[in-house]
Parts: structure tokens; C-alpha cells; sequence
């Protein structure tokens, strides 16, 4: 389910981590729980992304989920499909729906990422709660 | 699927296209007198880079057209009138004739704002007469009627705290709100510049006591606190939770959206607290209007009073009624001329009708109604708070969730059986909550026919989740693709569309 | 108690049904010490008739006999009968927020139609389901813009109507915002030099009114090119929407927004109004307020739900769009029902008579002597007199012909002594018009007395 190239984090997002540049998106778990995506909030290119801190939002029609970026960095590029095709999100999360690509400033902050078997079991011990 | 439905029948009603799509040249709806005066050219007047020749796309219809197209709308739509509209914390209650025929009345329609006191005395005195009336409901000392609607009341009142606090030396940062709040709340806040900090409730659905004591630091302004709160539930250490904020130097804010509860039997100022808001769309039987006009007076205690949005109404000892512009603290004004007048009117006629033992009278019915509901549709709805209920009770879907059926699903279909449904996924401390608040307009017979409704849901659900999951079924249009309307949104109709 | 369907017996067979033996144990929870002791103190319980009595007797009380030449943000028009037959249908106006589509597809309907009317009217792209008033609504503009623009600096024209800049200030006083404002020139419209002077890079907003305080119509397109230059967004507020039959509507402002009560809403001392706010497209999803939006159902029919909610404090919280839940719908439904009943050509010909009343009265006036219309600029129902005599003798003299004359501008504008605002619409008659004149005449002729001392103030260029 949940590829073995990305990086996970605690509040949903993947990285998909290529030298210094970073690609970042939702997991399938955040969007199934979102429902139908209606509309994608994202930065632009030139914009500066904080670790932990807030980039974006993703809305269903009576939702609305604040994005966390994984790591530090200049954003190089926005995915420009989600303006009119947000249902990508749906139907491909860790894939073309990709968000944002960050040029990371300390490839340090992935060390504190889970892994894809890592992120599976979090899945597993956030629903018994 | 048996048909266990005995409280509702499909009924015809005509398609209608958009007013627009009616449209055909050279017919109109109103015939003008003849002009008096000269005919002035416009487009001389105006000048031509001014003038406007047309409005494209605007309708052309008869009065007869606009008759039948309004009237055929409204029977699309299920109010009050329909029957039980059990929406709860929007305390959807009868609607008296009377109101709206005294809100008419030449004179009181149509005097203007701006006309000088001396011509404009009925309308002041109604306007002081509703203010003392809700003060003598309240407790509190001082009323102003100036905002529009609960949301507005709650920035004037946050926006009093905020100027008083700063008068004694410091304004503070925060507001602390229960994490069963209306939306509204924390909207509210943030327009004064305040923090919002949220305080979980305790497994009774009240404000925790020692979470409230963590958060209320020096750095708090205030607490906003619904009473009875969301869940229908009074919260029973008001005075102590008041006492607290007030160690610390903060003031209490009420909403009082569930004044429904508590008129004629217990007054807020006795509880503590220090301002709060009232809805004359839901305690006092002004219509809701499909979404409005409502009107939303702020009450204050004393040292608060200087801080009321200006203009207020004044009394002199001549008995002439004056408005007070001249007023150094106040916070402003919220809106512009003196609030939705026409509100206050239909307020007070409520208020005359049912006088002081009606209006208990009333408290005690809607209160009953909500319990004898509850008690009802316990066996069958999960009660996820057990604390006991007052104007409204919250049950959850998670017996049908297990099913795969949700409270909007079985919200939809309790419309096949006829009625209006509650109030759905608030508040948001409950998971899947159904938020009942039948109000007092309700006689025990509409309250059984709504009871047997749910129950029979209730087997629905057991027996066939996929059936209500679909519904409603009798309704002029199936559920609606509300997910296509927010992607690719159309929000007017254009010629060719 | 007439409202309350409940009898003895149904009380007690639901009290039973509760488990409960009295209903005082229903209120336990409510501690002794905060129960109220005895009955409140107020008036009642009244008979219909005797509700009627009072509110007659109050409504006596009124300016019901005068004729009103007052305008300034609530105007006096003819409301078509059928308006009140059909928001007097309980479907509408006991009705909520349409939020159970399924069974609201009347005020969905008739709110999307109001949304359309009032874009059509504006030449912006999208209209919000109405705000509380006109006041409100550009408030909610301002914010709106500074949202967009990311820039807290407000320009405001002096001549937007003064409590629409007085509730903007209430609500902006601890936004960290900086208000300026904007003069008037020799026409009666905003001085473009100070405009240009006031525009500086951190200017989120433009805020003018159109026609504005003193009736006059602004160059909005002229305007909206200045303003623009400086990467700031312009608000234009309409407070007498019904100029829109006649005046192009500006469709180079960012967001127009005003006071539909002109629509068949009565004057009502104030309230309730409608507020409206359209846009041009981009700003939607920063737009306040409600929105219905044309959808289709399972079956491929058309219906209408409300939209893009995530904008609303229902969902967002503190971080909302506006902090406004109940609007205006009825009123806002009033305003569609007047609109599709004057449709096209009535409300064009209303408008021109309007405009024609407007214009005879004050060539009535021009031609008193010591009276004068000072500011030069086209306007609509709605212009400045300068009266022969101070303001308060001559409206004094018009109370005596029941005449209320119009506002007082000194009240907002110091510099405006003896100055009025008068509105004529079409409710007010030839005869009335003369009438007025010839008091304005008599009152010009006793101050030209020799021993009268004049004092008049000519209409200035007032610092900001």
C-alpha cells in the first residue's frame, strides 16, 4: 500500500527525497479520511517552507486540512494539475498527485521520518485509540 | 422494505425554471404612476460615459408569473409551519401572525432612521421597552440592540471586554472557549484580536474545572462559555467557573443561544456572568427567514454599561425618549442606524403575549419536550453524554454507524417520514452527534409521530443500511452532488447556461 | 397560553415518560441558590387585540404624516403588495439555513436568483447569498481585501457614508490596521490628487463610495486605474442600488458591495436591511458569508446547495472568513421578488423617475435666492443643498408643512454647516416638492432682513 521510497510523517504527508530536492504529498490514509478532495491550497515557487509548520490546506467539501511540510526549504515548483483536477488526490495520492517540490536546506530533518513499514504500524495504533 | 411510514405522503409540486429562464421582452410586473415633474434625460444628466442603456439578462415577467414562480418555490421548502424542525441549538419555534402584522404597521415600517426624535417617540419606546424587558429576563443591568445577529452580539461583547480590561491597565491575549463551542465563538474572537484557546470538556460534556485553572492564567482575558452548552447540559459549577475567572481578572461571556432553557427560571447575571448575547430568531420568536433576519442584543452588567455600542436609548424625566450618541467609551458602533428594529418589535409582541408566566411556562415545555424525547430514544440512539438534558438532548449514530449508516444519512431519511431533521455532526466533541431540540412547539402528538420515526429508522437501519443510506426518496431531488458544486462552482445563472 | 400546544394531561403523561414526578426535578441541575425566587417583572400576558392597541398606539407615535426627503442609506421607495403576500408564506419565512438541501430547494432557488440579480446589477462575476447590511458588508469587503493583498493599510473616501467608517473602525480596532482618509473636491467627488498622495505600497484597499454620501457619482473607472497602479484593491459601496438602472455599474472595481434595502425592504427605522458583496472571480474563496451554488442531483435534475463552506466559521473556526452565521435571506428574498416584478423596463423607469424628481427639486432650489446646489457632479435621487438660512430654522419651518427636510450635514462634516442632504424619490409628489420650495423661498426672503446676521460656510476642500 504504502510505497518503500517515501518518508512519512506523523500528521500524513509523504516525502519522496531525490539528493537535495524534496517531493511531498498526502498519504492515501489522509485523503480516505478527507473524502472527495475539492480544492488544493499551495504555496508558489520561491516560497519558503518551514519543518513542522503549515504550507498549504486540502478541502473536501466540509473540511478543510492544514499541510505540514516535512522539512525546511525554498519551494521549486507547485503541481499545477491540482488547480483544476483536484480529485487526483483521490485517485493517485502518492503519485501525480504530488503537492510541492522543496530544494531541502538540511536533509538532517528526514532522519526523524518514518519509513513505510514505520508509518503502517502508526496507522495501526492511531485506530485503536 | 416494509413501509412503516404512517406520518408522511409524497405531494405534487411543479417544476419552476429560474425566474430569468421565464423571461420574455416588453412584460413587467409593476405599472408606475404617471411622472408629475418634467421628464429629465438621463442620459443628458448623467453623461454618456455614465449612462446605462440596460441591465442585460434581467427578467421580464408578469405579476401573475412572479405570484406562481415565489409560490411554487416555497413549497419546496419545510418550515416551522410544516411541522416538528427539531434543529438543534437554532431553537426553530412557532412564529406568532400577530408579530408580523404589528411589525407592518404603517409607522412603524416606515419611519426613517434619520427623522427627529420628537416624530420617531413609538419606535424609541419600543426599542427601550424590548431593551428593559430582556434586561428583566437576564438579570443583567444594561441592554444594547444594535447587533445584527448572535455572531455580532458575541464580537460586541468580546469588544467590550476587550475595552475594559484595557481602561484597568492590560487587555490580556487570550479567550478561553469550550471545545463544544459554536463556530461562531472563536470567529468572533479573532476579529478583537484575541487568541482563541480551546478547553476540553469533562466526560459529563462541562467545562473541567482543572483544565479551565491550567489555562486561566493573567494572559486571559475571558472566558466564553454557552449556558446550557451544546449538549443541552447546564452547567452546574457556573458560579464557581465565574468565580475563578474573576480571581484571575477575567470576565464571562454567555452566548445565549440556549436561552430557551433558562428564561423564567434562572437569570444569567446570578450565574456570574459579566455580558452575553441574546437571539431574538430563536428565544423570541422572530422568523428565522431561511437564514435570517436575526437580531443578537448584548446585555451587560453595570460596569460595563459605558462601553455599549452607541447610539443607546434614553428616558428623560419628561418622558421623552432620546438617543445618546455622546457616549466616550463605547466600543462603536456595530452597524449602521439602531440594529434591526423590525426584530425588536416582533420580541416584544412575544414577550407581551405570553407576559411572565407564559414565558416560564414555555421554558418548562421545551425543556420537557427535549426529555421526553430522550427518554424515548435511548433504548435505540446511543446517549454518548449521560449528564441530564434541558431544551435539547445529543445522541450519537454510533449503534448505526456500525452499520455503515450515519446521522446525515439518517437525517435524510427521517425527511421521507416528514419531518425536518435535526441538527447533524455538532457538536463536534460528539462523533456523529444527532443534536434534538424539538423546542416548546411542539404537542406531545407531533413529539410520538417524530419518536416512532426514528425508532422505525432505527430498524431501518438493522434491517437494510443500504436502503437509508439512499434516502430520501420522496423528495422533489435526490441527494445533490455537493462534492461537483464546491470543485467546478456555478453560483449564477448566465444566459445559454 | 395560546402558543403552547401541550395540555395538563400531555404534561403529566410526558412527565411520566421522563421517570420524573415533578417537573422542577427536569431543572435540577440548575443549583437552588440561581433559581429566580419570584415572577420577572414585564408586561402581559396580553389578548391579540391588545397587542394590536399597543403597537397601534406606538406606531401613532411617528413620522407616518410627514413626507421625508431623508435618504443617506435608507430610502423611501413604493413596495409592490405582492412582496409581503409572498414572504408571508410560512414555507419561507419560518424556515432556516438551507442546510437539508433536499427540502430547501425554494430559498436555494430563490437565493441563487438573488445571487444572479445582484451580479447582473453590479457587472461583477459572483455575489454572496446577502451580509446584514450595507455598513457590514463593506466592512467585510475591507477585510476581505486586506486578506487578498496581505496589506493592512485602509484608504477611506470621505464620502463613504459615516457610520459604514464608523463600524469599519469598530471592527478594524485591533487588527493592526491604518485607516486614512480621503477628501472631496469643488464637484462633490474624491479628490484624485489626494488619492494619488494617499497610496503608498503597503495600501490594501480603496474604499469609495458611488453615488456617494452627497449623492454624487464617482469616476469609478478613472479611479480604479489609479488605485490599481498602486497593486491595492477598490471597494466600491452602493447605499441606493437603484442608480444601477441607470449608471454603469463599476466593473472595474474588485469587490462592489452596498445596501439593498432600496429593493423592496422597508425603511423600518433601520432595520432589518440586506447587505450584498459580489466580486470578480478570483476572490471567491476569500468571499464572507453564504453561497448557493447550482448542482445536480442522482438523477441528472438541477438543484442548488450551499457552497464552497470551508470558507465559513462553522468549519474554519478562527481562521473563517467572517464571523457571520444568520444572514439576511428574507430580506434578500424581498429584494428578488421587487426586482423580478420591476424587472428590466420598470426598474429603469423608476429609476429615471427618480432621477427626474431629483432634478426638478433641486432646479427648484437653484433658483432661490442665497440657497445654491454646490457640488457639480452627476447625481442620482440624492444631492447637497446649501440652505439660505441656518439649516435648523429651515428645517423647522419645513416640520410646520410636515416636511422632513433632509439631514443635517454638519452632523458628519463640521465643515458643512447649514448644508443638507436631500433625497427625493419617487414617493414624494410635485405638489411636495413645491411645498418644500416655497418654505426654502420663505426662509431666504426673512433672512435676507437687514438686521439677520448670515452665517454660511462655503463647501471646503477638508483635509483628510
Amino acid at each position: 500500500m504504502y510505497p518503500n521510497e517515501l518518508l512519512y510523517t506523523k500528521d500524513h504527508e509523504w516525502i519522496r527525497v531525490d539528493e537535495d530536492m524534496g517531493t511531498i504529498g498526502i498519504t492515501d490514509h489522509a485523503q480516505k479520511e478527507l473524502g472527495d478532495i475539492v480544492f488544493v491550497e499551495l504555496p508558489k515557487a520561491g516560497d519558503h517552507v518551514s519543518a513542522r509548520e503549515v504550507f498549504g490546506s486540502v478541502e473536501s467539501v466540509k473540511a478543510v486540512s492544514e499541510i505540514f511540510s516535512p522539512v525546511t526549504g525554498e519551494v521549486t515548483a507547485a503541481n499545477p494539475k491540482l488547480h483544476s483536477t483536484p480529485e487526483l488526490i483521490n485517485t493517485d495520492p502518492h503519485g501525480d498527485a504530488w503537492l510541492i517540490k522543496v530544494h531541502m536546506a538540511d536533509r538532517g530533518e528526514i532522519d526523524s521520518l518514518m519509513s513505510a513499514d514505520e508509518y503502517e504500524a502508526y496507522l495501526k495504533e492511531e485506530k485503536a485509540h | 422494505m416494509k413501509n412503516r411510514n404512517r406520518t408522511a405522503r409524497p405531494h405534487v409540486t411543479r417544476n419552476e425554471d429560474l425566474i430569468f429562464e421565464q423571461s420574455s421582452p416588453g412584460k413587467t410586473g409593476v405599472d408606475l404612476p404617471p411622472l408629475d415633474v418634467p421628464a429629465a434625460s438621463p442620459e443628458r444628466l448623467l453623461g454618456a460615459d455614465i449612462f446605462r442603456s440596460e441591465i442585460k439578462g434581467f427578467p421580464e415577467v408578469s405579476e401573475t408569473e412572479v405570484i406562481r414562480h415565489f409560490t411554487r418555490l416555497s413549497t419546496w421548502n419545510y418550515g416551522v409551519d410544516t411541522g416538528l424542525y427539531p434543529l438543534g441549538s437554532c431553537t426553530m419555534k412557532y412564529n406568532p401572525r400577530v408579530n408580523e402584522v404589528v411589525a407592518r404597521l404603517e409607522g412603524l415600517a416606515t419611519d426613517h432612521p434619520f427623522a427627529p426624535e420628537a416624530l420617531v417617540q413609538g419606535c424609541l419606546e419600543i426599542l427601550a421597552e424590548t431593551a428593559r424587558c430582556l434586561a428583566e429576563i437576564t438579570g443583567m443591568d444594561a441592554v444594547s440592540l444594535q447587533p445584527s445577529a448572535g455572531a455580532q452580539g458575541e464580537l460586541t461583547g468580546i469588544l467590550m471586554i476587550r475595552a475594559c480590561l484595557a481602561d484597568r491597565g492590560n487587555p490580556r491575549r487570550i479567550i478561553l472557549i469550550p471545545d463544544s463551542a459554536h463556530g461562531t465563538n472563536p470567529a468572533s474572537v479573532h476579529i478583537c484580536g484575541y487568541e482563541v484557546r480551546n478547553l476540553k470538556s469533562n466526560a459529563r460534556g462541562c467545562v473541567d474545572l482543572d483544565e479551565m485553572d491550567r489555562a486561566m492564567t493573567e494572559d486571559v482575558a475571558g472566558l466564553m462559555l454557552t449556558n446550557p452548552n451544546t449538549l443541552g447540559v447546564f452547567e452546574e459549577q457556573i458560579q464557581e467557573i465565574a468565580r475563578r475567572v474573576h480571581a484571575k481578572g477575567g470576565l464571562v461571556y454567555m452566548d445565549g443561544a440556549n436561552m430557551n432553557a433558562l428564561v423564567g427560571v434562572a437569570r444569567p447575571a446570578d450565574f456570574g456572568v459579566d455580558v452575553m448575547h441574546l437571539n431574538l430568531h430563536k428565544t423570541f420568536t422572530t422568523p428565522h427567514g431561511g437564514g435570517g433576519p436575526g437580531s443578537g442584543p448584548v446585555a451587560v452588567k453595570q460596569f460595563l454599561e459605558p462601553y455599549l455600542p452607541a447610539p443607546i436609548v434614553e428616558q428623560s424625566a419628561d418622558g421623552i425618549y432620546r438617543l445618546n450618541f455622546s457616549r466616550p467609551k463605547s466600543i462603536g458602533r456595530v452597524r449602521a442606524f439602531q440594529g434591526n428594529f423590525g426584530m425588536a418589535v416582533r420580541a416584544l409582541a412575544y414577550i407581551q403575549a405570553n407576559g411572565a408566566p407564559g414565558l416560564r411556562q414555555t421554558t418548562l415545555d421545551a425543556v420537557l419536550n427535549a426529555n421526553y424525547v430522550r427518554s424515548r430514544l435511548k433504548d435505540v440512539y446511543d446517549l454518548p453524554y449521560d449528564a441530564p438534558s434541558m431544551h435539547e438532548c445529543v445522541f450519537s449514530d454510533r449503534k448505526q454507524a456500525a452499520r455503515g449508516v450515519k446521522t446525515g444519512d439518517i437525517a435524510k431519511r427521517l425527511i421521507d417520514y416528514g419531518f425536518h431533521p435535526y441538527t447533524t455532526s455538532f457538536p463536534l466533541i460528539v462523533s456523529g452527534a444527532l443534536m434534538i431540540e424539538p423546542t416548546e412547539s411542539a404537542g406531545k402528538a407531533e413529539l410520538d409521530a417524530f419518536v416512532e420515526a426514528m425508532r422505525s429508522i432505527a430498524l431501518e437501519v438493522e434491517e437494510d443500511p443500504q436502503f437509508v443510506q439512499k434516502a430520501p426518496y420522496t423528495t422533489r431531488v435526490t441527494r445533490l452532488d455537493e462534492t461537483a458544486a464546491a470543485r467546478k462552482p456555478v453560483l449564477r445563472w448566465e444566459p445559454n447556461s | 397560553m395560546r402558543y403552547l400546544p401541550n395540555s395538563p394531561a400531555e404534561r403529566a403523561e410526558m412527565l411520566r415518560a421522563t421517570g420524573h414526578d415533578s417537573i422542577e426535578k427536569l431543572f435540577d441541575q440548575i443549583p437552588s441558590a440561581l433559581k429566580m425566587a419570584g415572577p420577572m417583572s414585564l408586561p402581559g400576558p396580553l389578548s391579540e387585540p391588545e397587542i394590536l392597541e399597543y403597537f397601534r398606539e406606538a406606531a401613532s407615535q411617528s413620522s407616518r404624516d410627514y413626507i421625508s426627503l431623508l435618504g443617506a442609506g435608507a430610502y423611501s421607495h413604493y413596495r409592490p403588495v405582492a412582496i409581503d403576500a409572498l414572504l408571508s408564506r410560512g414555507e419561507f419565512f419560518t424556515a432556516y439555513t438551507p442546510y437539508q438541501a433536499e427540502i430547501a430547494q425554494g430559498t436555494l432557488q430563490a437565493m441563487f436568483e438573488f445571487q444572479t440579480l445582484i451580479t447582473q446589477l453590479t457587472g461583477m462575476d459572483v455575489s454572496n447569498a446577502s451580509l446584514y447590511d450595507g455598513s457590514t458588508a463593506t466592512t467585510e469587503a475591507v477585510l476581505m481585501a486586506m486578506r487578498i493583498t496581505r496589506r493592512n493599510r485602509v484608504v477611506l473616501a470621505r464620502t463613504l457614508h459615516p457610520e459604514y467608517r464608523h463600524v469599519l473602525q469598530t471592527y478594524v480596532q485591533h487588527q493592526g490596521v491604518e485607516l486614512y482618509g480621503v477628501g472631496y473636491n469643488s464637484t462633490g467627488q474624491l479628490d484624485l490628487e489626494q488619492l494619488e498622495a494617499a497610496l503608498k505600497t503597503e495600501t490594501a484597499v480603496v474604499v469609495i463610495q458611488s453615488p456617494n454620501f452627497f449623492g454624487s457619482i464617482e469616476r469609478a473607472e478613472e479611479i480604479a486605474g489609479i488605485v490599481h497602479k498602486s497593486g491595492a484593491l477598490l471597494v466600491v459601496t452602493i447605499t441606493e442600488p437603484l442608480s444601477l438602472a441607470l449608471v454603469r455599474p463599476p466593473t472595474d472595481a474588485d469587490v462592489v458591495c452596498g445596501e439593498a434595502q432600496s429593493f423592496g425592504v422597508p425603511v423600518a427605522y433601520g432595520g432589518p436591511y440586506v447587505g450584498f458583496l459580489a466580486a470578480k472571480t478570483q476572490f471567491v474563496r476569500q468571499m464572507p458569508g453564504r453561497l448557493i451554488g447550482q448542482t445536480q442531483d442522482t438523477e441528472g435534475r438541477r438543484g442548488f446547495v450551499l457552497t464552497l463552506a470551508t470558507r465559513e466559521q462553522h468549519i474554519r473556526r478562527e481562521k473563517a472568513t467572517s464571523n457571520i452565521c444568520t444572514n439576511q435571506s428574507l430580506c434578500a428574498l424581498a429584494a428578488t421578488i421587487y426586482l423580478s416584478l420591476l424587472g428590466k423596463k420598470g426598474l429603469k423607469a423608476l429609476a429615471e423617475q427618480n432621477l427626474s424628481k431629483a432634478s426638478y427639486a433641486a432646479a427648484q432650489l437653484r433658483a432661490i435666492p442665497r440657497a445654491s446646489v454646490p457640488f457639480s457632479a452627476p447625481s442620482f435621487n440624492e444631492f447637497v443643498v446649501k440652505t439660505p438660512g441656518p439649516a435648523e430654522e429651515l428645517l423647522a419651518a419645513l416640520r410646520k408643512e410636515k416636511i422632513i427636510g433632509g439631514l443635517d450635514l454638519e452632523r458628519y462634516y463640521p465643515e458643512m454647516k447649514n448644508h443638507l442632504l436631500v433625497c427625493v424619490t419617487e414617493t414624494v409628489s410635485k405638489g411636495a416638492i413645491d411645498r418644500m420650495a416655497a418654505v426654502y423661498a420663505r426662509v431666504a426672503a426673512r433672512c435676507a432682513e437687514p438686521d439677520r446676521h448670515r452665517d454660511t460656510v462655503a463647501a471646503g476642500r477638508p483635509s483628510s
